[in-house]
């Protein structure tokens, strides 16, 4: 049962052959049996998940066909579902009960959708590896001794272990694509304002975005399809149509050009990583696509904008979690050293940083000289994808700069955000982007085979084109089926 | 020269004007006054995590309105940007607002003093934002922070949309200055963005007071004046600084830039704070808000709907209708007296009649019953009927009033009531002849009293003779008459 795709689920129970119930069990009970090792989830919704399933099961026993019928997923620890403890893998939000649901949360639980837990991520999304996490520990699937990726490694791992379906992740400036990389997960990220953040606990509020984790490129759509559109509580969502991914799915991908990008070549990834991008890229002329050499001659610039408009954004984000209202509080003699202490408290290593990067590039003075210009380099970067586009259709490039590596590997905090070097232009310049399998390594040293991930990124508002093709790409290659999570015997269910 | 003389006050003020809008700023709680406390919040505006903020059209109109009014340009785009610093009340330790460009710029407010003088004092900039909670500090006794146990946060008021109002420097006097706020105040209440109560909180001003010797060209140091509830204890705020700076000046002390709390019962300013900690607020665009684009159609249909302003109303009625500057502002004052007062002069010609009517004894008529005029049963159209009647001396003053009092229990039109009751003033000397001739020969002793001298008592005459005339006798003709007759 847990090896079943979303779209498999919500076929069989639509057509009554599975039951939303038998469903939800099951996939609870591989939570249970596998989670003490994985350490997706921080919160098991059991009861939730059945309450769920009995409201899916009436509707469809009503008749209804619901396009995520019964599907179990699995919800980032940053996205509010009222009554559940939503934390950010912060002590400061550790027992926070949020009191309403995210837009993108309620759209999936009202298709058929059932919530099976809250998952692990670097704390308020900060990080590549989950290890940023106050909360716990989460372990990549395909080898316990390496990071899930992160920042939504927590919904990437329980997927990769079948403990949901689908699972929810944002992605500011790689935090789907990545783990998604790691993991032998489609992680896919939407143009910036496609899905309503409303009810997503801000890390950069012009980077977030939600989307899905999953394993096929077809359960990537149909959550798209349910979660997409114009939300009037998120004034930067867009009001414009969604195309429908789920029915753009394709074959083949004759004329399209996709272009390569001419200076990440010289990144060195490695001889055998390279290779295996060079086999992807082949592949995808294979299947009729024209490869085209494309440049982003601003794109370099990418990680050093980043780290100043996300701690910008998230310096003054995260100000709200003062003590006053929620979460945690540690007492003070007086209102100002209650907020010294709590925050002193309650946040983590990596969040203080950005907080104190943010607040320095937001300074009187230094303005000007940070804030202002990383934001006309995002502009920039933005123009050159514009140029790039003129000619090509969509660029392929790596999803990460490595596949996973073992915990504290990138103890440093600059090895680990170049982990993004690739996915944070288009973070930038708000494009549409997923991570695809595309092959299989077995690095440093290490005897499990990783996975590694081929991005592809489409013009704004292409999800559609974007997930059609990485449709025709995975049907072609499989990547994903070459191996199983490594989590031992366990018993079936 | 006395010490006074020799100094010349500079004033600014700034006011925080919260909009009446249906709802909230950034969220759909209601906006409205009072209530238990935390019952008008939600997620958007207690910020909750997750939380964002939509901004609310109504409020931004407004704002266009009130900038239009005040003769400012709209630019075609704006934006919301945060203001970050901490504090208890502002649920999310920044305040949505507006920095570089906000809805309106330049522009200046009209006001006027109780002799007619009319000025104007330039906007600085108006800009819109969000208001904070309020906190209540308990324990200390006297419900200030210092020495308090615990403070308890009300966030109802949380997300109101507030207009920030900062004037230049360029008000010269206490009176100025409550002028100024007067006329703000008339402005924004006659396009309805605003209930402006000062003892609500929907208006809050502050004052910005310095003094420079006559001749100086640099401006003296300023001090920030704050805690006034009324126009009245803004004008004793700012009038007790000037004196208090200016004592301090002359006896060799220099003042303070500090910000001063006005005590009303004691009247006086005590220090609040000196010179701020220099806050560097990190302003910058809101992520979550895309910026405003406003259509130049949409500015033209806002400026269709301002209608006729405060200051446009009292120059017609003093400069084209010759009322004085009190009874010009008593009407404008209250908007639908105004209007009624409108709708009279439409029809009857005479203006300053018009005005003596509405605010005498029309006014008092409504104050007695306490109903306003606009409502009560006497319709412009019967009042301009009436004072037509008084203006061509068809009756006279005393059977006006009469009339009045009739026509507010109902009577309807007083050309019937006149014609029906045969009530029109009698200017026919021949019968006011035989009705001062009745009088003199029913008081003969009267009459030889006058005759001998005391002529205090032809006004019993004059009385008599109204009496006799059940009150329709031209009074004017009536004591020609008997002057004539008691000197022949």
């Amino acid at each position: 049962m847990v090896e079943l795709l979303g779209a498999q689920i919500a076929r069989g129970v639509n057509a009554r052959e599975v039951s939303a119930r038998e469903v939800a069990e099951a996939f609870l009970a591989r939570a249970v049996a596998v989670d003490g090792r994985v350490g997706a989830y921080l919160t098991l919704l059991a009861e939730r998940a059945r309450a769920a399933a009995a409201r899916v099961a009436a509707r469809v026993a009503a008749g209804e066909q619901l396009p995520l019928a019964g599907v179990p997923v699995a919800v980032k620890d940053n996205m509010c579902l009222e009554g559940t403890r939503t934390t950010c893998g912060s002590r400061i939000l550790e027992g926070w009960i949020a009191p309403y649901t995210a837009t993108a949360v309620a759209r999936l639980i009202e298709a058929g959708a059932v919530p099976i837990g809250k998952t692990n991520l670097d704390e308020f999304a900060m990080g590549s590896s989950c290890e940023n996490s106050a909360l716990g520990v989460t372990r990549n699937p395909y080898d316990l001794e390496r990071v899930p990726g992160g920042s939504s490694g927590g919904s990437a791992a329980a997927v990769a272990a079948r403990e949901a379906a689908i699972g929810l992740g944002s992605d500011t400036g790689g935090s789907i694509r990545e783990p998604g990389a790691f993991c032998n997960l489609v992680g896919f990220k939407p143009t910036y304002g496609r899905v309503s953040r409303y009810g997503l606990i801000a890390f950069a509020s012009s980077l977030d975005q939600i989307g899905p984790l999953t394993r096929s490129v077809e359960d990537a759509a149909l959550a798209y399809d349910v979660m997409s559109g114009f939300d009037p509580m998120d004034a930067t969502s867009i009001d414009r149509p969604v195309e429908p991914a789920a029915t753009g799915l394709r074959t083949d991908i004759g004329g399209l050009r996709i272009g390569l990008v001419r200076q990440f070549d010289t990144q060195g990834l490695g001889e055998e990583i390279d290779e295996a991008y060079d086999r992807a890229y082949h592949d995808l002329q294979a299947l009729g696509a024209e490869l085209v050499d494309v440049t982003l001659p601003t794109a370099d610039y990418g990680l050093a904008t980043y780290y100043l408009i996300a701690p910008a954004e998230c310096s003054s984000n995260l100000a709200r979690f003062d003590g006053v209202r929620y979460g945690l509080r540690v007492d003070g003699a007086d209102v100002r050293e209650m907020y010294d202490r709590t925050r002193a408290a309650g946040f983590g290593p990596e969040v203080k940083r950005r907080i104190l990067i943010g607040t320095y590039a937001l300074s009187s003075g230094y303005y000007d000289a940070y804030y202002v210009r990383a934001q006309k380099a995002r502009t920039l970067i933005a123009r050159d994808f514009d140029a790039a586009f003129a000619q090509c259709d969509l660029i392929a490039c790596p999803a990460a700069s490595s596949p996973a590596f073992r915990f504290n590997a990138k103890s440093d905090p600059y090895s680990m955000y170049l982990m993004d070097y690739y996915t944070i232009p288009m973070s930038l310049a708000g494009l549409p982007a997923l991570s695809v399998p595309c092959g299989w390594v077995t690095p440093d040293g290490g005897s499990a085979p990783m996975p590694l991930g081929l991005q592809l990124c489409a013009p704004l508002f292409g999800e559609r084109l974007l997930l059609g093709a990485a449709h025709a790409y995975e049907r072609l290659t499989r990547h994903a089926d070459a191996h199983k999570p490594a989590l031992g015997e366990v018993a079936p269910t | 020269m006395s010490a006074r003389e020799k100094y010349v006050p500079v004033i600014g003020i700034e006011c925080h004007v919260e909009l009446k809008t249906a709802t909230k700023m950034f969220c759909g709680c209601p906006n409205e006054f009072g209530g238990e406390p935390n019952t008008k919040v939600c997620p958007v505006c207690l910020g909750m995590p997750g939380a964002l903020p939509v901004p609310n059209a109504a409020a931004i109109e407004h704002m266009i309105a009130a900038g239009l009014a005040f003769g400012a340009d709209i630019p075609a785009f704006s934006k919301f940007d945060r203001k970050n610093y901490f504090y208890p009340d502002m649920p999310k330790d920044y305040q949505i607002s507006q920095y570089d460009m906000p809805l309106t710029q330049g522009g200046e407010v009209r006001y006027w003093l109780d002799d007619g003088t009319i000025k104007s004092c330039r906007l600085t900039r108006i800009h819109l934002e969000e208001d904070t909670g309020k906190s209540t500090h308990a324990g200390s006794g006297d419900g200030r922070i210092a020495g308090s146990a615990y403070s308890l946060i009300d966030f109802n008021r949380a997300g109101v949309p507030l207009m920030e109002c900062v004037s230049e420097p360029e008000i010269h006097s206490a009176q100025d200055a409550v002028a100024y706020l007067e006329a703000l105040r008339r402005t924004l209440l006659a396009l309805g963005v605003s209930d402006v109560k000062m003892e609500e909180g929907s208006l809050r001003c502050d004052a910005n007071v310095s003094v420079r010797l006559a001749d100086a060209k640099e401006l003296g140091t300023k001090t920030e004046i704050k805690n006034m509830n009324s126009f009245r204890s803004v004008g004793r705020a700012i009038e007790s600084e000037i004196e208090r700076q200016i004592a301090l000046l002359e006896s060799g002390g220099r003042v303070v830039q500090e910000t001063r709390g006005w005590d009303e019962a004691n009247g006086v300013s005590v220090s609040m704070r000196s010179k701020e900690e220099a806050h560097d607020y990190r302003y910058f665009p809101d992520p979550d808000l895309v910026p405003l684009e406003i259509s130049r159609e949409d500015v033209e249909r806002i400026r269709g709907t301002l209608g006729e302003l405060p200051w446009q109303r009292y120059e017609r009625y003093t400069a084209e209708y010759g009322i004085g500057p009190k009874p010009a502002t008593q009407l404008l004052d209250n908007l639908s007296l105004a209007r009624y007062f409108d709708r009279i002069v439409a029809i009857s010609a005479n203006p300053q009649q018009s005005a003596n009517f509405v605010l005498g004894d029309l006014s008092r008529l409504a104050n007695e019953n306490g109903i306003a005029i606009a409502d009560s049963k006497v319709s412009p159209e019967h009042l301009a009927e009436l004072i037509a009647l008084v203006e061509a001396k068809t009756i006279n003053s005393k059977i006006a009033k009469e009339l009045l009092a009739r026509m507010w229990e109902g009577a309807g039109s007083p050309k019937a009531l006149v014609e029906g009751e045969g009530l029109a003033q009698t200017s026919d000397p021949a019968a006011i002849e035989g009705f001062v001739d009745d009088v003199l020969a029913a008081n003969p002793g009267v009459v030889a009293d006058y005759r001998a001298g005391k002529t205090n008592v032809g006004g019993f005459l004059v009385g008599q003779v109204m009496k006799a005339s059940r009150g329709k006798a031209d009074p004017a003709l009536v004591n020609a008459l008997l002057a004539r007759k008691l000197q022949g």
